[in-house]
């Protein structure tokens, strides 16, 4: 289980998602976790063997270590970027929870039901609109409260964003006061200041996504007060239309834009 | 999430690239991102435990190395690399809309064939046009930046075999050795050189899109 898992995962989820929200699945991955991976796992690789301390003195150097980093960087941005991918899956379990609703039709038979089979229930796509609306703008509201909490949790923890070269520690069992000297602190200056940049621009993305979404709820209100009939039969020939030109595409879209399967 | 998923990523916009572009592609692939993996992370690999300053204060080398190096000629390629991909996925994005596009206009009751659509080669016309060049430009864009950098915050391309250092708490001048100088500046070269084909490559297949509209252009009006 590991980054290339939760790409898997999330891959499925981005078949439902709106175009902003296919944006900043994109900018997920490869602003953030794939820098995580490929650079700033190995700038933070040596923070412990390199951290080095003016004094003979043993445990000393371990102890103001754990002074000034109860948890490395690296920890921190692992664990919210996993928290900021989780929401999405609530939208996923939604889908499937209505899938298995029309599979459960389907077996019984209902003649409303317009399915050929079980693979057409299973490849549909389904329009943001109803309980997935709630689901899906709920997701995104607590994207952001993941993103903001975390970016406080860095600031409060680390007293800004830059690291410094030089810690002064006095911590016991270090003789009166000892000067630390931190491993590569311009390098980690700038990824940190590099990972907060896309955190915010992964923030504005999801603001937008949820202005998208009430603008579209607030549109198809009014459309629906001005009005009111619709016709059922053509509807549901319409949608199954729709929805295998939607997997046709989507499909292709998805080989096009983010090779994974769904 | 690796170079292998951006690979992936990659090979899908592949399908609606010019032949320069599919050639740009495959040398990025093998000759910057395969060299960055399987041989220059080996040679940096130990450029801070190999980094040997003359003297014995403690704290005098962690200081001495980040003077010298703010940032690794390492993490510099890796982000080089990844910014220059990246406008790729703008000419992605443009032909998932217009697929979508499309699919809204069958929605709407226009007969167009399905198959089609899924294996319809996008040509690289219209708006597309302008979205394929902005994307090579931008990819210069960037590779010019990186370079540039690169060149700024070394002085040049030739890592040094000693550096002298002043910065506290080093006592006076120290002289610090760099681990494996002479390899570190053949790749820094061989990554340069390859850089500058690159940039070749886009500047040909910028040259060819533009005489390409401007063919068209004459004959549409002769």
């Amino acid at each position: 289980m590991d980054w290339g898992a939760l790409h898997t995962i999330l891959g499925g989820v981005n078949k439902h998602s709106t175009s902003i929200g296919k944006i900043w699945l994109t900018v997920l991955f490869i602003f953030r976790i794939m820098i995580l991976v490929v650079a700033a796992e190995r700038v933070w690789g040596d923070e412990q063997d390199d951290f080095i301390c003016n004094t003979l003195q043993p445990g000393c150097k371990n102890v103001c270590y754990d002074h000034f980093f109860p948890i490395s960087h690296i920890r921190l941005w692992a664990l919210q970027l996993i928290f900021v991918s989780t929401p999405a899956l609530l939208v996923a379990m939604h889908v499937a929870y209505r899938r298995h609703e029309k599979k459960r039709q389907f077996r019984k038979g209902d003649q409303k039901c317009e399915y050929k089979d079980i693979e057409e229930i299973r490849r549909q796509r389904f329009r943001i609109e109803g309980s997935l609306w709630w689901t899906y703008t709920s997701s995104i509201f607590f994207r952001l409260i993941f993103e903001a909490v975390f970016m406080y949790a860095f600031y409060f923890m680390y007293d800004g964003f830059r690291m410094p070269r030089l810690m002064k520690c006095s911590a016991w069992p270090c003789p009166n006061t000892v000067d630390c000297f931190v491993s590569r602190p311009t390098e980690k200056t700038v990824f940190t200041i590099f990972m907060i940049a896309v955190s915010s621009i992964c923030i504005l993305l999801n603001v937008a996504e949820l202005c998208y979404l009430l603008t579209k709820f607030f549109l198809r209100r009014s459309k629906k007060a001005g009005n009111p009939k619709h016709h059922p039969n053509h509807e549901n020939k319409e949608e199954t239309k729709q929805n295998e030109m939607n997997e046709l595409i989507s499909d292709s879209c998805q080989n096009t834009v983010i090779g994974f399967s769904s | 999430m690796d170079w292998g998923t951006l690979q992936a990523v990659l090979g899908g916009v592949n399908k609606h690239s010019t032949s320069i572009g599919k050639i740009w592609l495959t040398v990025l692939f093998i000759f910057r991102i395969m060299i960055l993996v399987v041989a220059a992370e080996r040679v940096w690999g130990d450029e801070q435990q190999d980094f040997v300053c003359n003297t014995l204060q403690p704290g005098c080398r962690n200081v001495c190395y980040d003077q010298f190096f703010p940032i690794s000629h390492i993490r510099l390629w890796a982000l080089q690399l990844i910014f220059v991909s990246t406008p790729a996925l703008l000419v992605a994005m443009h032909v998932a809309y217009r697929r979508h596009e499309k699919k809204r206009r069958f929605r709407n009751g226009e007969k167009i064939d399905i198959e089609e659509l899924k294996n319809e080669k996008v040509h690289i016309r219209g708006p597309l046009w302008w979205t394929y060049t902005s994307s090579i430009f931008f990819r210069m864009v960037f590779e010019a930046v990186f370079m540039y950098v690169f060149y700024y915050m070394y002085d040049g391309y030739q890592m040094p075999r000693l550096v002298k250092c002043k910065a506290w708490p080093c006592p006076n001048t120290v002289d610090c050795f760099v681990s494996r100088p002479t390899e570190k500046t053949t790749f820094t070269i061989f990554m340069l050189a390859v850089s500058g084909i690159c940039m070749m490559l886009n500047l040909a297949e910028l040259c060819y899109l533009v005489i390409k509209i401007f063919m068209k252009d004459s004959r549409k009006t002769t």
